[in-house]
């Protein structure tokens, strides 16, 4: 019996979705969102440094609506790997593994990703005007 | 490497369908992977209508009555019926557990059997387990000191047998193993849940005088640290271990060690 004709058991396709799995990828992606906001924040800046014309441009592209909802993307993101990153910490020194304990604290950095997140948004357009 | 879809010859198709006996007044279906390596076809999803009222309580009590009554060519691994052999482990429901410990009034709506995930199959429900138990095999799992023998047992406190608890109880059927998404993207090179809770196993017992040697071999980029705490081990495991836990306690056993 050749085990490379053998078929593949199924496993993305039958596995029930878990809270442990579901926040472990989305520290991923959030991760990956990081990494790309990172060089929006660079082309942000250099922009300042090529000149008003430049500025103006990159200002008009972030103000709009598409720009807003990377923005609030990005903010997730950052709140939620900066908690998550801090949840991993814990775990590197050997604590949180029981069961309860991980839904507890999955739970609580997600909510917290989520409210500050919008308190961010919120001061942002009470500070600014939404201008 | 990632592969999230199935390879073609992987693909589930529609099985068969086998109606209850006439008269049965408490059906429940079972939708049951199926794999015959000598017909040459894809796996499929056979449907099973069991009369619950002649049925025992637990999966495995469903499985085997379809094998007795229903189809007999129904393929799966079963021995001691209460959770310590380790062998009647299925994706049931979603997740991976053993099925005679898996009450069916756990479980809402048709009751869906797998192998475990993401091994090969070698016929329906039974997977290839070569690769673990080749890992496992890896991690040298016997007792090894270099000090002679005594003339009685090797003996430990009661603090140091205490630390083998959570651990001597694991019976190997990688329900952990196969939940990790880890391991099904890596499963050749990283060493998996199951056996490394095994490893860890070896490392904390204090009348084992090889620790260093066994923290050696498992530092490797992909051997221990392709766990990235997703924590499906944990959240699956049918005999309530922590594999998590234990692999966390190896990687704190390389960092106090630097």
């Amino acid at each position: 019996m050749k085990a490379g004709n053998r078929p593949l058991s199924p496993h993305l396709q039958v596995y029930r979705p878990q809270i442990t799995s579901f926040l472990s990828i989305l520290h991923r992606l959030t991760g990956v969102a990081l990494a790309a906001g990172a060089l929006l924040l660079g082309y942000w800046l250099t922009s300042a440094a090529y000149g008003p014309e430049t500025f103006a441009r990159a200002q008009d592209f972030l103000a709009s609506w598409l720009g807003r909802l990377v923005l609030f993307g990005l903010t997730f993101s950052l709140f939620y790997h900066l908690l998550n990153g801090i949840r991993h910490l814990a775990w590197d020194a050997g604590w949180g593994f029981e069961m309860g304990t991980l839904k507890a604290t999955g739970w609580l950095v997600t909510a917290t990703a989520v409210a500050l997140t919008l308190i961010a948004w919120i001061a942002a357009y009470a500070v600014a005007g939404g201008a | 490497m990632v592969e999230f879809a199935l390879p073609a010859n992987s693909k589930v198709v529609e099985g068969k369908t086998h109606k209850a006996p006439p008269g049965a007044k408490n059906v429940r279906v079972f939708k049951v992977y199926r794999y015959d390596p000598d017909d040459g076809g894809n796996p499929r999803l056979d449907s099973f209508e069991v009369d619950m009222d002649t049925c025992g309580p637990m999966v495995l009590d469903a499985l085997i009555k379809i094998k007795n009554e229903i189809d007999t060519t129904l393929t799966f691994r079963r021995s001691c019926r209460e959770g310590v052999c380790g062998s009647c482990a299925f994706n049931i429901d979603g997740t991976n557990t053993l099925a005679c410990i898996k009450p069916l009034d756990e479980i809402k709506g048709d009751v869906k059997i797998y192998p475990l995930p993401h091994m090969p199959v070698i016929k329906d429900l039974v997977a290839d387990l070569s690769v673990p138990y080749a890992q496992y095999t890896s991690i040298e799992p016997w007792l090894k000191a270099d000090t002679p023998p005594p003339t009685t047992e090797r003996l430990q406190s009661q603090e140091e047998r205490a630390k083998l608890d959570g651990l001597w109880e694991c019976v190997l059927c990688f329900c952990c193993q196969t939940s990790c998404p880890s391991y099904w993207w890596n499963g050749d090179r990283y060493l998996g849940p199951a056996v490394l809770l095994q490893a860890y196993r070896w490392i904390a017992d204090t009348r084992d005088e090889h620790t260093g040697e066994r923290l050696d071999d498992l530092e490797d980029p992909f051997k221990l640290y392709r766990c990235h705490t997703i924590m499906n081990c944990t959240s699956t495991c049918p005999k309530g271990l922590n594999p998590g836990k234990a692999i966390a306690e190896i990687k704190i056993s390389q960092a106090q060690r630097r």
